[in-house]
């Protein structure tokens, strides 16, 4: 069980995701809609995007909705949404569940809720593996294995075992990027992926994400709130506020960023050897949200 | 509908819609009406809850009314005339077997189960109340001896347990009401702890404290009033379940005795010709099914108005 | 830690909760003996009187009086109360002038065998209903499922029940009448369970068995039914929760079938406390069974019950109120233990 036949390959030319003045809306309570994400547009080869914002700027909105994971009563809307050469705002329910998982896949934000309680890591690994490729039980098993080693776990014969409620945050979420990472998909999004994890930890993590992008050709949108953590480790960056892109650099360019909100969270980021006093504040202006 | 100029810091040109659903009220009583009417457009816009409340209004006009609606006599018939009859134009809902007008005795008999569902209310909801209270106020040993004895309450077979009380007591309506009263609190108790945890804790209740007032006195005066409103939701919810336990009670003969038109005795005495004359059951089953339903369907519309989490 | 070091942890841990839970237990049984002994000795007005009539002499009612052990002080009397009842011994039953057990121990399959079956149709079909009522939420569907349980728990199951069996029994024609079974087949028959269902398929009587089946299945429709209104109502609360938790937005995301997500991840979450709504329903069902065993002349507790009370024969009320309580509290139990086998956060806790 693939992707459907009729979806063209991809070309090595387009980019792999093109979204287009992407919106999601959700009901407001006594009427009227609030928007979460407002206009966002981006495309993605095979490269490794930043996404930086404060807390609410629609992050992860953007991920779902590319992923077709909006809540129910949530509203999306796009000019474009293409995942080599798909249209995703034309897909049937089924196609893009099939996409799911297996070409995108997305580490959810919080390993503590987004693993189910009463089902052991090892057999939610299987569980995404086995919706995506016909497998014995004992090779998908051999493979979850495989890919709880690879993302540094030292005991996975154990691990596979245990309950989310048995394992510490940090390798809740390591089990998380397994278990996304596990069908081989072409484009992760990584939502916080690492907020869990110690550095040293955190490095091999991102080292293991590094090396898909470079060897496999993956396409990874990592979103995150670390602007350092970011700009070191992605090849480009979209810094969001309110729900739209207000700047988007490359990350060895940050230094040059235009957009006052950009330089705010810069200038919030300790420099050895600078003095923090006064400690420094975001402004935040209200026309930036128009 | 234009804002009244004595209404307490009324903005001009602001309607009385305005006023009620304010973010921002400008005093207690605003934000408490406020409060209220939004509860009220909840409830109100809650078709299935509307219902429910035409019907209990219903049945209290009708128990209010009852001499002046039944158009015979409840309790005396006509033995030789008009003995089992089918409903017809002159019988609605047909005739028992001792030739009475069955409209005119569930008509009567809206009577006692407003009696039943009212005395069962002012009877436990106080002592699941006061049970709720002292042991969330005064805590510590109180509390886990009162809360296991609920708890123990809570574990028992409600229905056979007021069976053996009307056993011991004596059939009767009194006894029954009596014995679904005592079987009935425990909920309530549960209810009023838990409201009186988190009241304990408030600033307010620290400086009615602090003036000195007497344990006793906090309880009473200011723990219980404000427990009293999700009491009252949660005993709504709950008498449906009276009413069928009552009617229960009836059918089995320890409830209200003969001749009283008792609808769940009714039912035990239409049960005697259900083959052949299934009407003498059926009016008064229905009676009780159109109360009840109606009494869940408040209680439900009740829920979801005043909590907003229970809608979902 | 090795994983027979975290074997061991878990089981101390267990038998650890498992002891607190035997002495609520143990008080809870302690607390339905104190009220069915407070019912039975201290509210009718003179058991003895009962016994004798009002009108017996003076040193008749002073030997009762003591043959009952009601001259000694209140708590000796509730001690030996509760030592006899420990050992099964009610008393005798004025009505069958047998030991109350053994009357009891007669009439409880019957019950037992109608609450199961209503239990397993209301389950069945209500957890399914109220998973179904959770998915298309808001839906006309959500709409009639939840009108159809509204009306089974507003609706009076003994008036319910007399209805069906004039349209199904009297009219239709589609069911057996009132009692276990046809008459002819009532002496042939072996009791070895007490289960007729059970009986007549061992013995490969399947005349007898269908014979059976078609007294049961009305009854155990209606306390079915009955059941179903809470078990779906309850089932579809708890789905809506589930169906909101995060794990089912990563379940999405894996890529897997909405109805894989819905039984295999949302309703295996839900069932952790669905488990005890349906032990205490089941629970429910035995004691309704004092109302539909009225109706359908159903030869079980609850009938014994009900005509135990009509003919104030307090030994047996009193010991069929124990022995329904005592299965209340062991259901108690059961769910707990069920809700920490399906719950694995409880197992280490
Ligand atoms: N189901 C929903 N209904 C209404 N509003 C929602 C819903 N889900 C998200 N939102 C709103 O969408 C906005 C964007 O949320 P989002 O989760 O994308 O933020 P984020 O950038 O990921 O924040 P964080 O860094 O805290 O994860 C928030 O203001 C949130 O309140
Ligand atoms: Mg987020």
């Amino acid at each position: 069980m693939n992707a459907p036949p009729h979806l063209p390959s991809r070309s090595p030319y387009d980019p792999m995701l093109v979204v287009e003045d992407l919106r999601v809306s959700f009901p407001r309570r006594g009427g009227g809609r609030t928007e979460a994400v407002r206009g966002v547009s981006f495309t993605l080869g095979r490269e490794r995007l930043g996404i930086v914002g404060e807390s609410g700027s629609g992050k992860s909105q953007t991920g779902r909705a590319i992923l077709g994971l909006t809540a129910p009563e949530g509203r999306v809307s796009a000019r474009r949404l293409m995942f080599n050469g798909v249209d995703l705002m034309h897909c049937t329910p089924r196609e893009r569940r099939l996409l799911r998982g297996g070409r995108i896949a997305m580490v959810l934000q919080d390993p503590k809720y987004s693993l189910n309680p009463v089902m052991t890591i090892g057999d939610q690994i299987v569980e995404t593996l086995r919706a995506h490729t016909r497998m014995s039980f004992s090779e998908a098993r051999t493979r979850a294995m495989a890919a709880l080693e690879s993302v540094q776990i030292d005991d996975p014969k154990r691990v596979y075992t245990l309950y989310p409620h048995e394992v510490s945050g940090g390798m809740g979420q390591r089990a998380m990027i397994a278990m996304m990472l596990i069908a081989n998909p072409d484009l992760l999004i990584a939502d916080e992926p690492t907020s869990a994890l110690d550095v040293t930890v955190q490095l091999q993590v991102l080292a293991v994400l590094d090396a898909l992008v470079v060897e496999r050709g993956m396409g990874l949108i990592f979103i995150s709130h670390d602007l350092r953590l970011v700009s070191t480790f992605c090849d480009r960056i979209l810094v969001m506020y309110a729900g739209q892109v207000v700047e988007e650099v490359s990350a060895g360019r940050l230094a040059d960023a235009k957009h006052p909100y950009t330089r705010g969270l810069l200038n919030c980021v300790p420099k050895l050897g600078a003095s923090v006093h006064p400690l420094p504040t975001l402004d935040r202006l209200p026309e930036w949200a128009l | 509908m234009t804002a009244n100029a004595t209404r307490n810091g009324a903005v001009p040109g602001e309607t009385l819609r305005d006023w009620l659903i304010s973010d921002r009220p400008r005093s207690r009583r605003q934000a408490s009406v406020g409060r209220a009417y939004r509860a009220w457009r909840g409830f109100s816009s809650n078709r299935l809850a509307m219902l429910g409340l035409v019907i209990v209004v219903g049945l209290v006009l009708v128990a209010i009314f009852a001499n002046l609606l039944s158009p015979y006599s409840p309790y005396i018939g006509d033995l030789r005339t008009t003995r089992l009859l089918p409903p017809s134009p002159a019988h609605w809902f047909g005739t028992d077997d001792q030739g009475r007008d069955i409209l005119s005795r569930i008509i009567q008999g809206s009577r006692i189960t407003l009696f039943v569902v009212v005395l069962v209310a002012i009877l436990a909801a106080p002592i699941g109340l006061a049970v709720g209270t002292v042991a969330g106020y005064s805590g510590g040993l109180i509390d886990a001896a009162l809360m296991r004895i609920t708890d123990i309450f809570l574990a028992f077979p409600r229905l056979i347990l007021a069976l053996a009380f009307v056993a011991a007591l004596g059939p009767g309506i009194e006894n029954a009401v009596l014995a679904i009263a005592i079987t009935s609190w425990p909920p309530y108790a549960r209810i009023a702890r838990a409201e009186t945890l988190t009241i304990r804790q408030t600033d307010y209740i620290a400086a009615v404290q602090l003036i000195g007032a007497s344990p006793w006195r906090i309880v009473l005066r200011h723990i219980m009033p404000l427990c009293v409103a999700s009491v009252i939701v949660r005993v709504t919810l709950d008498m449906a379940g009276i009413i069928l336990t009552a009617a229960g009670l009836g059918f089995l003969g320890l409830g209200a005795q003969p001749p009283m038109p008792e609808w769940g005795a009714m039912i035990a005495n239409g049960r005697l010709y259900v083959l052949d004359q299934w009407w003498v059951a059926a009016a008064p089953g229905a009676a009780i099914f159109v109360v009840s339903l109606a009494f869940n369907l408040l209680g439900d519309g009740l829920r979801d108005a005043l909590d907003p989490r229970a809608a979902k | 830690m090795s994983t027979g070091g975290r074997g061991d942890v878990r089981l101390l841990r267990a038998s650890n909760a498992l002891g607190r839970f035997l002495v609520v237990i143990l008080l809870t049984y302690l607390g339905l003996l104190a009220v069915t002994f407070f019912i039975g000795r201290v509210i009718p007005i003179d058991p003895v009187l009962a016994i004798v009539g009002d009108r017996a002499p003076e040193h008749v009612i002073a030997r009762v009086r003591e043959e009952l052990g009601l001259n000694k002080p209140l708590w000796e009397q509730f001690y030996i109360y509760v030592s006899k009842v420990l050992q099964g011994d009610f008393g005798r039953s004025v009505l069958t002038s047998n030991p109350v057990m053994q009357d009891i121990r007669r009439t409880f399959p019957a019950t037992l065998e109608l609450a199961t079956l209503g239990i397993i149709i209301g389950a069945g079909i209500g957890v399914p209903l109220g998973v179904w009522a959770a998915v298309r939420r808001g839906r006309l569907v959500d709409q009639i499922i939840r009108i159809v349980g509204l009306v089974g728990y507003s609706v009076p199951i003994f008036w319910l029940g007399l209805m069906a069996l004039v349209v199904f029994y009297a009219r239709l024609g589609w069911v057996g009448g009132p009692g276990r079974i046809d008459v002819v087949y009532e002496y042939t028959l072996v009791p070895v369970t007490g289960l007729l269902l059970l009986d007549t398929a061992r013995a490969g009587e399947w005349e007898a068995f269908a014979n059976a089946l078609s007294h049961l299945i009305l009854p155990a429709s209606l306390l079915g039914y009955f059941a179903l209104a809470y078990i779906s109502r309850m089932t579809r609360s708890f789905m809506l929760n589930e169906l909101a938790q995060e794990y089912v937005v990563a379940a999405r995301a894996k890529g897997l079938s909405e109805s894989r997500i819905i039984w295999r991840h949302a309703l295996r979450n839900a069932m952790v406390p669905l488990v005890t709504v349906i032990a205490l329903s089941y629970a429910g069902l035995l004691e309704g069974s004092v109302l539909t065993e009225t109706v359908f002349s159903w030869p079980g507790l609850g009938l014994y019950i009900t005509n135990s009370l009509q003919n104030a024969d307090m030994n047996a009320v009193l010991g069929g109120t124990i022995i329904v309580g005592s299965i209340f509290i062991g259901l108690n139990l059961l769910s707990d233990l069920l809700y920490t086998l399906l719950d694995p956060r409880t197992r280490t806790r």
